[in-house]
Formats: C-alpha cells, structure tokens, sequence
C-alpha cells in the first residue's frame, strides 16, 4: 500500500509547486515528402503531420485526466525543412511553413518545429533560401518555430552564416514589429544543436531519428525550489543530494506518462528531456532555485557555480529514472519565462555577460533576451558567435533567441504573453564588432587534447 | 485497475459518506482508506478498484470534482502508477 504521506506530498507539488509534464512532443520525418514540385510536397507534408498526430492532442489530454498530472503543451517537431524543401523546384520557401502551420492548427497543437538548416560547416542552396525566408516564414505563420544550426565541436562556426543570422533576426524582428518583433520569439541560433530536442523553439526532427517518435519534456523548478527550502543553511553536497532526489521523483513521472503516450499513440518512446523550464509564474523560477541556495539576487557573484551545481545535480537525479534520456537536459534560463530573471534584470543585477557566463555551465544559452531595437544586425551575430563558442569548445548545445523589439530602448518593457512572457530591454554593448562579423569564412573546429 | 482518490479540505458532516456513495453507485470498490486531519484540514486518501466501473478514470474525476465542488472540498482521482512511479523504485 502507497504511504499516504507520498501521495499526499504528490498533489502539493502538483497544485502548490508547479509539477508538470512541460511538453510531449511527437517527432515526424518529413524525408519521403520530397517532390520537385512545392505544391505537391506542401500537400504531403500537410497529410503526413496530420495523419501521424491526429490523436496526439487528445491522448495528451487523456493521459492528463487519468493520471492528474498537468500535461501543459503538445506539440510536433519535423526533419529540417531546408532537407525537404531542397527537392523542389522554387525559390520561396514559405509556402512550406504555411504547410506546417496549417497541419499544427488541424492537430490542436500550439507550436511546430523545424522550420529548420544545418549549416554548421556549410550551406547548401537550400539552406540560405530556407534562411532568407525565415522573417516572412515567421511573420505569416502562427505556430511555426525555426532554428538555425551555425557551429558544432567537430565542424567549428560557420561565420558567414552568423553574420546572415544577425540580418535575419533584425528583419524577423522589423516584420513582426507590430507585436513587438514576436517572431523572434521563435527562432533560435544553434551550436551543436540535438535531433531529439523536444522543446520550443529549437526542436526539429534530426536525420539520425526514426519514422516517428514521442519525446518528453518535465518540468519542475518549484519542486525543487521547495525542496530546497527545507535544507537551507546545509552544505552543498546537501543541496546536491537533494535536488538529485527530487529531480529523480520528476523524472519517473515524465518517464511514465512518456511511455503511455508512446504506447496509447503507436508510436516509440524516444527520450525524456530532464529540464528544469521555469514560466513566468510565481513559485515556478530556476533563479529563484540559484537565490534559495544563498544568493540575495540572481545575478550576483556566485550565481555560476550555482547553476553549475543544480545543472549538474539535475542530470544525476534524472539520469537513473529514465531508460533514455536526452534532447537539451539540465536548467534552462529563458530571462523572459522566469519570474526571478525577469526581477533580477529589472533590478540590474542580471546582465547580458553574466548570463553568457551562465550559459557555460547550463543547458542552451542567451534565451528570450530583450535588447534595444536599434542594436545592430553585427552585434546580434557577435553575441552569437560568442555563445556559438562557448557551445563549440565545451562540446555542449548553446542558442541565441534575442528579441530585439523595434523602437525598444533601454528600460522598456516587451509584453509577449502567456508562457513566453515580458522582458525587460537590456543592455548590450554598444562598440561596434561590425569588421569583426565582416570577415566572414570559419573558425575552425577546436583541438580535444591538451585541455586547459 | 487501482487509482487513489484523495479528498482535502473543511472537515463537515457527510464527506466520507459522500465520496462513499458515489463510488459505490459507479461499482468502484473501496479497497483501503485513510483518513487524517492534517494541518487542520480533513484529509483522507482512498485506494479504489476501477475495474468493475462502468466509467472510465476521467468520467468518475468529472463526477468527483462536481461533489467537491458541492461540498466546498477538492477531490481527486488518479491513477495509482503515478505515485508509484514517484516514490518506489
């Protein structure tokens, strides 16, 4: 017989902390869509989606009732678009994105990824035409995500697509200026992106994967907030052991609903991602967990090595509660979507380099980041170069989503709603990195000996 | 199947009798009961046989959740694999 003090403890993190199931993502190769003519591969790819998640959204919510766990997005991610698109004989790829926004909006779902290129070493024809379509992509689609792939451990950075994606960005941003350049909200720039990511924006359907596949992503910063609480003024090994323990009880839960899904959809289990992904709400920050630990403001010296211990002692607890775990796995600091961080960069004390500093020792990278409008297209594709190479040397996924608002300054506020959010405009460093973007060409992959 | 519904809130005259009769009029069998006043708040968690009942898991959480409401009280039901899940290896 279950203790009922277990059960018990159950409903509080689910009614009190915020415990969730954050996504089920359905992964679909879109490979067999290829046909030289666009039209006839949108209708294909339209059909495919709709067929294999017909039931996705509603086993979601099945699974959801029967088991009362929130399970908060459904969602599908697809084979890098630029691979599918690059069959067909035309130059405008957005006719692709509708196709998939049309599939998301028949299957219920509120987000699809892979809108997606692979350009880490070089871009194919299809690459830059899917690249230079991405601002209207975004701006004509609702649920479509997009991301970019610009630099990998073993290929380096491809600087000549960096600098494409600080363009990109500026007029993803002036297109959808109206609702303060949202679609950046939606594309993200990659290092050593994963192919079974199941989170937004950056999910896509890697090449290496199956026909179709259930990816799962938990949630959970409140829980482990909580848990916290009860060990303050413990020493770290405490606060290790218990965020492993509670990221544990997360993960089994995840694993579970991830195998019913798969099993109730026909479809294989892929991985369970062991995220902690914050939402602005109170009681559900990953800088309120840095804080618990003894920092007065997320932001301050010491915030590093705090994260570094939660990323790491959240990988441990889950690792061993899943049969296989994957996509981004650790803590995810979205400035944006966390109550704490948005606190911490209003007050000042969280800035654009401590965040990068941040980011060498966590899952992704500079996530939902409001900068002024007017920051240059060379300045985003320096801050992405420099993340890219935090990713590049540490042999780690790291991503830019900027959201540089037109007319924003300093000290403004952008309104995004929902699970994504406000972010407080902050600043970036204003010296211009222009002849350092202009170069073009690559950085060469680094050297895996000789470590210091 | 086994799922374990759980009651929390004003302790009051007829809960147990009411969550009881429910059960028993969807031919769901009470296989265990606890029941406690924590923190002041009448708590009492059941473990339930659903394999009889005509209603699936969702349909008897609609009708549970419609006599809390009535009661002032928030009543669940969930599937036993979750807790099992999170607290036994």
């Amino acid at each position: 017989m279950l203790n009922q003090k277990d059960i018990l403890s159950t409903i509080e993190m689910i009614d009190q902390q915020h415990l969730d199931i954050r996504t089920i993502t359905m992964g679909i190769s879109l490979l067999n869509c290829c046909d030289p003519h666009p039209k006839r591969a949108c209708e294909k790819i339209y059909d495919k989606i709709t067929k294999y998640a017909e039931n996705l959204v509603k086993t979601g919510e099945d699974i959801e009732r029967e088991f009362g766990i929130p399970i908060v997005h459904k969602r599908i991610s697809v084979t890098p678009m630029a691979l599918v698109a690059g069959a067909s004989d035309t130059e405008d790829y957005t006719p692709f994105a509708l196709a998939m926004d049309r599939a998301a909006k028949t299957c219920g779902v509120n987000f699809i990824g892979g809108y997606s290129a692979l350009v880490q070493k070089g871009m194919t024809k299809a690459d830059e035409k899917l690249i230079r379509s991405i601002p209207e992509a975004l701006a004509a689609t609702e649920f479509v995500c997009s991301s970019v792939n610009v630099g990998s451990t073993r290929a380096g950075i491809n600087m000549d697509a960096v600098a494409l994606m600080g363009r990109i960005v500026k007029e993803t941003a002036a297109k959808t200026a109206a609702q303060d350049g949202l679609g950046c909200a939606k594309l993200v720039v990659f290092c050593n992106a994963v192919e079974d990511n199941p989170f937004m924006a950056g999910a896509f359907h890697g090449v290496g994967e199956a026909e179709r596949v259930i990816n799962v992503g938990v949630s959970g910063p409140g829980v482990v907030c909580s848990a916290l609480k009860a060990v303050r003024g413990q020493p770290f090994d405490v606060v290790a052991e218990t965020v492993k323990k509670t990221a544990f009880r997360v993960t089994r839960m995840g694993q579970l609903v991830a195998q019913e899904a798969s099993r109730r959809l026909d479809t294989p289990f892929g991985i369970v991602d062991l995220s902690l992904a914050p939402t602005p709400a109170i009681g559900d920050s990953v800088a309120r967990i840095l804080e618990e630990m003894g920092l007065e403001t997320c932001g301050t010296h010491g915030t590093t090595a705090a994260l570094a211990l939660l990323n790491d002692a959240v990988k441990k607890g889950g690792v061993m509660a899943s049969s296989s775990v994957g996509g981004l796995s650790g803590a995810f600091i979205p400035v944006s979507e966390d109550e704490g961080m948005i606190a911490a960069a209003r007050c000042g004390t969280l800035t654009i380099d401590k965040l990068e500093a941040m980011t060498c020792v966590c899952s992704v990278g500079l996530d939902m980041i409001a900068v002024p409008g007017e920051t240059s297209a060379e300045t985003i594709s320096a801050i992405i170069a420099d993340e890219a190479a935090i990713g590049m040397v540490n042999c780690k996924t790291t991503a830019v989503r900027l959201l540089p608002a037109p007319g924003k300054k300093v000290g403004d506020t952008i309104e995004m709603g929902g699970l994504l959010g406000s972010a407080p405009v902050m600043p970036v460093h204003t010296e211009s990195s222009a002849d350092f973007i202009a170069r073009g060409g690559r950085i060469p992959a680094p050297l895996h000996s000789l470590k210091n | 199947m086994n799922a374990i519904v759980t009651v929390v809130g004003e302790d009051k005259i007829g809960i147990i009798a009411g969550v009881c009769t429910l059960l028993a009029e969807n031919n769901v069998n009470i296989l265990d009961i606890t029941q406690t006043i924590l923190q002041g708040k009448f708590t009492m968690v059941m473990a339930v046989d659903v394999s009889k009942s005509g209603e699936s898991i969702g349909e008897l959480g609609t009708k549970l959740e419609a006599l809390g409401k009535e009661l002032d009280i928030s009543i669940r039901i969930q599937r036993e694999e979750i807790f099992d899940a999170m607290h036994r290896i």
